[in-house]
């Protein structure tokens, strides 16, 4: 495929917990195009966080490949992994606990910079720090500002800036404004929508929240359990979604409208343990349309017939 | 007002925090009324006020530092403000009952959820233990749990079942006024929309009136009555639920509105409001969100907007309306 800049093959990463095996992230497969926004949407506990974190292998896989331009990224020596980073940046949910209190903004934004030996000149490093602030949006008068001194939205900003530091090229977005606002929500999601134009940056975007990642995203895949369900455009995944937990997702999305003509479904029962996961469909438990065969063959992940992918073994036979 | 008689009316409440960096003014002029059977949302960002006004309905602001500076809180025609604490506690629970945030925390981790229950029923009403256990049974399965798992412990439960079960402690006697801080925010979407799906039925049953504290104005257009926007410790528009959602008026509300995604339309940009909260120990004069404001005029920096009714029963503080 030309232009694809990440290849995730047979990705799985188990965690061992006294109870058994958890099943976090179990054999997924997806590809991210150069420059776009994937979106990963999904309930808690379902995997979206652990992908973000193996793609960039701030977690180690059990088993699985992960296709950077061309190089399986999980081989990387020590060395070569370093240097990929400078390409493969993170920012994380939660701005109040991911910078360390006891570094000024100009000292954490720095900080990357210090490690890869960036700048030669401590002016440079002063100036590269101002033009990144300037690049977020923050006002030069915080430079010398704690963590604890500025507002969430504010946090949130010098973790992109620690981001953008190296020049990256791919930046998982982990959950990046869902503490945050609705008001400082938007002018984030703006911030980040402009640095991928400025930058050509491409992005996953991990989030809970259907409204703000359909906003972000070109495509959007749908985890549940440690699996992929469904991968379709942004547009049709919308419009016409075809896995029954798609559906039941989209319909419980609350809209500041009134008149909203919707039917909601609403789901049984909570979310199962991932834990020694039962063969079969990971969504038996809890989906209206389910069938004996459900639970002896695992459903993959297929084509849907309008460009998407859906793993249901009713796909496209629910009706509308 | 109005003739007829509201369950709750807030009338110009001010509550402050005096704290070493000075005075925080959580609530500055809070005027609100709640009628029978209604529900109204409540909403606001972080630091608006909202749960303050909700701690100070229920007389728990804790003093020091927080003191009620001026203004009335009228339950059944009654002033709150000047009852006795012995009086407040048979209000606090029996009449007005309030369900909290985080439900992993407002469960005792060492106490049967039943037990739990029937605590509460046992403060208020006179019954047995063992009756009260009964009630508490029964109270489980209104909000669809089985009654056997009263002898489960809080964390034998998800999030979203600790959620039903403290409501069924707020609804054990059916109180007036169920006041609810952002009872579905820790929980998961599908999992939320079984909670409000809950809430609206018990709502409808036990005709209770809700006020229901939140910063999602899609819950707002699913469930309630009547909104109120709070912006720095003030009520700035209330209103009837479609009167606010048709024709909001305030410029604040309705950057509210513009800056959350739309879920049904393309958006290449959202539109924002500049610059964040103002600071509550440093609040700006005449109107608090001028500085932020679109459309505002030299004299919103000196003149405190007043209360101004743009239609019957949709009030907004805005300068903008007041020569109509």
């Amino acid at each position: 495929m030309p232009g694809t800049l990440i290849e995730v093959k047979n990705l799985k990463k188990y965690f061992v917990t006294k109870a058994g095996l958890l099943h976090a992230v179990d054999d997924i497969n997806f590809h991210i195009e150069k420059g776009e926004t994937l979106g990963l949407v999904g309930e808690s506990g379902c995997g979206k966080s652990t992908t973000g974190r193996v793609l960039i292998r701030l977690l180690e896989p059990t088993s699985g490949q992960v296709i950077y331009n061309g190089d399986n990224v999980l081989l990387f020596s020590r060395g070569q992994m370093k240097d990929a980073r400078k390409r493969m940046q993170i920012v994380f949910q939660d701005p109040y606990s991911s910078l360390n209190p006891r570094l000024t903004v100009s000292e954490l934004i720095a900080e990357p910079l210090y490690v890869n030996h960036v700048c030669k000149s401590r002016q440079e490093t002063q100036d590269k720090i101002k033009k990144l602030m300037d690049t977020v949006g923050l006002a030069e008068r915080l430079i010398n500002s704690y963590p604890h001194e500025l507002d969430g939205g504010r946090r949130q900003r010098v973790g992109i800036a620690r981001a953008l530091a190296l020049k990256p090229e791919f930046i998982v977005l982990d959950e990046p404004v869902s503490a945050l606002d609705v008001c400082i929500q938007a002018q984030v999601l703006n911030l980040l929508q402009g640095l991928q134009r400025d930058f050509g940056l491409t992005y996953l975007f991990i989030s809970h929240n259907l409204s703000v990642v359909k906003h972000m995203s070109k495509r959007i895949a749908v985890m549940y359990l440690g699996k992929i369900v469904e991968v379709a455009d942004y547009r049709s995944i919308f419009e016409h979604a075809q896995h029954p937990y798609t559906r039941a997702l989209l319909s419980a999305v609350t809209i500041p409208k009134l008149d909203v003509k919707r039917t909601r479904i609403l789901l049984e029962g909570d979310i199962p343990s991932p834990i020694n996961p039962p063969p079969g469909c990971r969504f038996y438990g809890r989906c209206m349309y389910r069938q004996t065969s459900c639970q002896e063959t695992e459903p993959e992940l297929a084509a849907n017939g309008s460009g998407g992918l859906v793993a249901c073994h009713f796909a496209g036979k629910l009706g509308a | 007002m109005s003739d007829r008689q509201q369950l709750l009316e807030i009338e110009d409440l001010a509550v402050h925090y005096v704290t070493e960096d000075g005075t925080v003014r959580a609530l500055e002029h809070l005027d609100l009324s709640l009628g029978y059977g209604e529900t109204l949302g409540f909403v606001g960002e972080t630091g608006a006020g909202k749960t303050t006004a909700a701690l100070a309905i229920m007389q728990l602001i804790p003093h020091p530092p927080g003191e009620i500076v001026r203004g009335k809180i009228l339950f059944e025609g009654q002033d709150l403000l000047g009852k006795p604490n012995d009086e407040m506690r048979d209000i606090r629970g029996k009449k007005i009952a309030m369900i909290f945030q985080d439900p992993m925390t407002s469960l005792n981790p060492s106490m049967t959820v039943g037990k739990q229950i029937a605590e509460m029923i046992r403060l208020h009403e006179n019954l047995t233990p063992a009756q009260a256990l009964e009630k508490a049974d029964h109270m489980l399965e209104t909000v669809g749990i089985q009654a056997e798992r009263a002898k489960d412990y809080p964390h034998q439960f998800s999030g979203g079942m600790k959620q039903r079960v403290v409501i069924a402690i707020a609804l054990a006697c059916n109180p007036k006024l169920l006041i609810a801080d952002e009872p579905t925010t820790a929980l998961d979407v599908t999992i939320q929309a079984q909670v409000l799906a809950l809430m609206k039925d018990l709502k409808d049953t036990y005709k209770t009136s809700m006020l229901l504290i939140t910063h999602d104005l899609g819950i707002v257009a699913d469930i309630c009555d009547k909104v109120a926007i709070l912006y720095a410790g003030s009520v700035i528009e209330c209103a009837d639920k479609r009167a606010l959602f048709t024709n909001p008026c305030h410029p604040y509300t309705v950057a509210l509105f513009h800056s959350i995604p739309d879920i049904d339309a393309e958006q290449e940009q959202l539109s924002i409001i500049k610059g964040i909260m103002p600071d509550p120990t440093d609040l700006p004069t005449g109107c608090s969100f001028h500085p932020r404001c679109p459309n505002a005029m030299a004299e919103c920096s000196q003149t405190i907007p007043g209360r101004i009714e743009v239609e019957p029963g949709h009030v907004v503080s805005c300068l903008l309306f007041k020569t109509k």
